[in-house]
């Protein structure tokens, strides 16, 4: 690890934490300032000027927006951002609840997706233009443009319906027994996997290739490598920073695809309270979620971004 | 004597020109798609709504195509109608961000570069904040209104096409008779539309069209959820939604309006990817 790798690492680090802070100010600005009075909304017709004034002073809305901004910004770093307007309990215990189920989820998806997607984006890489990469980069050409809802109402059809191997949904999460935990993870897992492997897979195939065209591939080839040893050896440490970067940009399309997963399997995550949070107009609720996410996406770029660095042969050895 | 003065240079292009069988079957649904849009609501609008008495979630059968739906409506009629805001509120929204987002892309390439770094830093914040979750944001704050949902989606795909066209501009904008043109005292809208526009036109296009899928895909999902079109109008997301009770039973109703999105963004795809001449993917 030399200074300059450390310099830019820092760089990046500095760059998403300005751009964090950014998002919060837009989400605040579109959520907070731009829909107009959230105490007139709230009120709706019963509003009298009288109870109006009061709920505006309790919601804190006669001072201006940037210390209102100011006061949700260090509640939300302060861990306290609020209560909900539906069920008026702290959006931090309702988050508190739901947070351990969708990192399980995601966990369990990134376990069963990267390696799946990498062996199978450099199989395809390898034998390009033969049958089994035909079959697997069509067929994840049709999985990536359909909407993840059809996928997982495919997965339904073929495993519950048709085979009666899972329950149509999972209205539990439950962790009693490896069976119980199976059955309530599969269908969920499955689909996400399946969207999240096409896209890591049709980026992770596109890296080697690149790589296997340049001209050093061809001088490997000339001194009579072995075409495993050509692309394991040889190109694959040259796109690691590229595939670093498809992983990231592929798991933060994680963060999409829950939404969609966690609603069709009425499975108890974040995203689906957040669902349930936009259907409601329940505003501190869906600022926390949505900051949370952003949050996560933002670190997995910026993790990609500084993996891509540190993989950069020409930064490594100067 | 006009037929052949037009046959005769068609038909000296034909080998570049043409569509290959599978340009010419994906262009065929996308057009059925659009005809469906346009003029289907009218055709069907007698049929439609009719119900009680068909059963609710018919399979597919010569009088119902598609089945029916959990009122016991044709689902042909209902996809058919679904048509007009699947296909209508996708392409505004995607007109609306390519459309800006070249005009800027030019504005910032003839521009100095003061102008450009501004323009690009401020549509790079865009993109830091996910797709889905943007479009959440804009719901929970403006509800979902077709024009909410319009802009929604064209400010999530601005971005990229701004990327592209910017890209574009600025290596075109490099040329010899671009200098030329600046050089005898042509304003910067002459530069922007006459000098640079039509040369990258055909690109923009291009991409419009994968930018046209990734909307389909995006508004889908929002009426899936609940949070785009809104009832009584349905786009085939929210048909997909309202008739999930079918899917224990795996009903036609369920299939049929999400097969129709895979129909359309994969006849999108394979047009772009075989479309006459060289090609034009790649760009992205």
């Amino acid at each position: 690890m030399n200074l300059l790798i450390l310099k830019l690492a820092l760089q990046r680090l500095a760059l998403a934490l300005v751009s964090l802070l950014v998002v919060s100010a837009m989400v605040f600005a579109i959520t907070a300032v731009l829909p107009g009075d959230a105490a007139q909304a709230q009120l709706g017709q019963e509003a009298t000027p009288e109870t109006l004034a009061a709920l505006r002073q309790q919601m804190g809305l006669n001072v201006p927006a940037p210390v209102r901004y100011w006061r949700w910004l260090s509640g939300l770093l302060s861990g306290q951002p609020g209560d909900s307007i539906v069920t008026h309990t702290p959006v931090a215990d309702m988050l508190a609840s739901r947070l351990p189920n969708s990192l399980l989820l995601a966990a369990i998806t990134i376990v069963v997706a990267v390696p799946l997607a990498l062996v199978l984006g450099i199989a395809a890489a390898m034998y390009r233009g033969s049958v089994f990469d035909r079959v697997v980069s069509g067929g994840a050409v049709a999985v990536v443009s359909v909407p993840e809802f059809l996928v997982a109402t495919l997965a339904v059809l073929v495993f519950a319906v048709e085979l009666h191997w899972l329950p149509a949904l999972s209205y539990s999460v439950s962790l009693d027994s490896p069976m119980k935990m199976l059955r309530s993870f599969a269908m969920p897992v499955m689909t996400l996997c399946c969207v999240m492997v096409a896209n890591m897979m049709r980026m992770t195939r596109a890296a080697v290739i690149d790589q296997l065209k340049a001209p050093y591939i061809e001088m490997v080839l000339l001194k009579g490598a072995s075409p495993m040893r050509v692309v394991l050896a040889h190109a694959l440490p040259n796109a690691v920073g590229p595939i670093a970067n498809a992983v990231a940009m592929t798991l933060s399309y994680l963060l999409g695809g829950v939404i969609i997963v966690e609603t069709i399997f009425n499975y108890p995550g974040v995203a689906s309270l957040m669902v349930d949070g936009v259907a409601q107009r329940d505003m501190p609720l869906v600022q926390t979620c949505a900051m949370l996410f952003c949050a996560a996406y933002l670190a997995l770029v910026t993790v990609a971004d500084i993996v891509s660095i540190v993989a950069n042969p020409r930064l490594r050895y100067r | 004597m006009t037929d052949t003065t037009i046959a005769l240079p068609v038909k000296r292009r034909r080998p570049r020109g043409a569509f290959n069988a599978l340009g010419l079957f994906s262009l065929a649904v996308l057009l059925f798609w659009l005809l469906a849009a346009v003029i289907g609501p009218t055709l069907i609008a007698n049929t439609g709504s009719s119900m009680g008495e068909a059963p609710v979630f018919a399979p597919v059968s010569a009088v119902h195509w598609f089945g029916t739906d959990f009122l016991g409506r044709d689902m042909f009629a209902r996809v058919v109608q679904g048509a007009r805001y699947t296909v209508g509120v996708a392409l505004s929204a995607t007109l609306l961000a390519s459309g800006s987002g070249t005009l800027l892309a030019l504005l910032a390439a003839a521009s100095g570069r003061w102008l450009d770094a501004v323009l690009s830093r401020a549509i790079d914040t865009l993109t830091s904040v996910p797709g889905k979750m943007f479009a959440l944001i804009m719901v929970a704050a403006f509800g979902s209104s077709m024009p909410t949902l319009i802009l929604t989606a064209a400010i999530i795909y601005l971005p990229g096409a701004y990327r592209i066209a910017r890209s574009l501009a600025v290596n075109i904008d490099a040329m010899d008779y671009v200098t030329v043109a600046r050089t005898r005292g042509e304003g910067r809208l002459y530069i922007m539309l006459r000098e640079i526009l039509p040369n990258i036109v055909g690109p923009m296009l291009a991409d419009l069209g994968l930018r046209f899928v990734y909307v389909v895909l995006l508004l889908a999902s929002l009426s899936f959820l609940g949070l785009g079109v809104q009832p009584p109008a349905a786009d085939w997301g929210s048909l997909v939604r309202e008739n999930i009770g079918a899917l224990p039973t795996g009903g036609a109703a369920i299939i049929m309006p999400a097969l129709s999105i895979a129909s359309l963004t994969i006849a999108v795809n394979l047009l772009i990817d075989n479309l006459p001449g060289r090609s034009v993917r790649g760009a992205n």
